[in-house]
């Protein structure tokens, strides 16, 4: 219907490389964000991994796409929650993760963190209140 | 496909995009917007190397709305507009400077 935003979720659950999954599911966001939807992400399980800081794909055979996490500002995504449990089991920390920001349009363009730690109960109510939800 | 400028041949996609961006050099660009019928002025240039260094800094050629708000930010806002840039780059903004830079069609560009 026209006029009408709607709340898209994209869930990213595996590693960066290895599969294609999560470099599809990032151009899909990039492309869904010209709808002008309500977008947000959420990174779980071994989804952690793409945004952690410092990539190296060389031996993957697959290009270093981390960079463009940080070009979803620009487009107008900027809720990335991550689960806290995720990381945990993985031995990574909030400061491992790349300082995704983006520039608030309606707070004088101020800085602001994309990257939300939320717990897997708060995730749950994220999920709750989506109109639509795509899982990579 | 492919083009070749003073003995050197450059691969492209069908849609004459490059194949291999590490080939791009200032000459295949001039190339490229002649064979458009686009003589390339500084302002265009001004575009293609914004175009560029986004890409170098993200990986990604950036979507037309993307674009126009970036560029307004840098060249600022009378060059920030989509009528200033579809002038320049009747073919589409993003699609055609994109060309030009050497990247691939922008993410989500049909």
């Amino acid at each position: 219907m026209a006029n009408q935003t709607k709340k898209f979720l994209y869930i990213n659950r595996r590693a960066p490389y290895g599969t294609v999954y999560a470099l599809e599911g990032l151009e899909t966001v990039l492309i869904g964000a010209a709808f002008e939807q309500d977008v947000s992400m959420a990174f779980m399980d071994d989804g952690v991994f793409q945004l952690k800081d410092h990539q190296d794909s060389g031996e993957t055979g697959m290009k270093n796409f981390s960079p463009t996490y940080r070009a979803l500002g620009d487009y107008e995504v900027t809720k990335l929650y991550v689960e806290r449990e995720s990381l945990e089991a993985r031995g990574l920390r909030p400061e491992d993760l790349m300082a995704l920001t983006y520039e608030d349009e309606d707070d004088d363009y101020k800085e602001k963190p994309s990257i939300h730690i939320v717990s897997s109960a708060e995730l749950a109510d994220i999920l709750e209140i989506q109109d639509v939800i795509f899982n990579f | 496909m492919s083009f070749e400028v003073n003995g050197k041949t450059y691969e492209t996609d069908e849609e004459g995009y490059l194949a291999d961006l590490s080939q791009w050099n200032p000459e295949a660009a001039e190339y490229m917007a002649k064979e458009d019928d686009c003589d390339l002025s500084e302002y265009h240039w001004e575009v293609i190397n914004f175009l560029r260094e986004y890409y170098e800094e993200y990986q990604i050629a950036p979507a037309v709305r993307v674009l126009t708000k970036a560029i307004g930010k840098k060249l600022g806002k009378d060059k920030g507009n989509s009528k200033y840039l579809y002038e320049l780059f009747p073919y589409g903004p993003a699609k055609q400077a994109c060309k030009y830079a050497g990247l691939p069609k922008p993410t989500g560009c049909v």
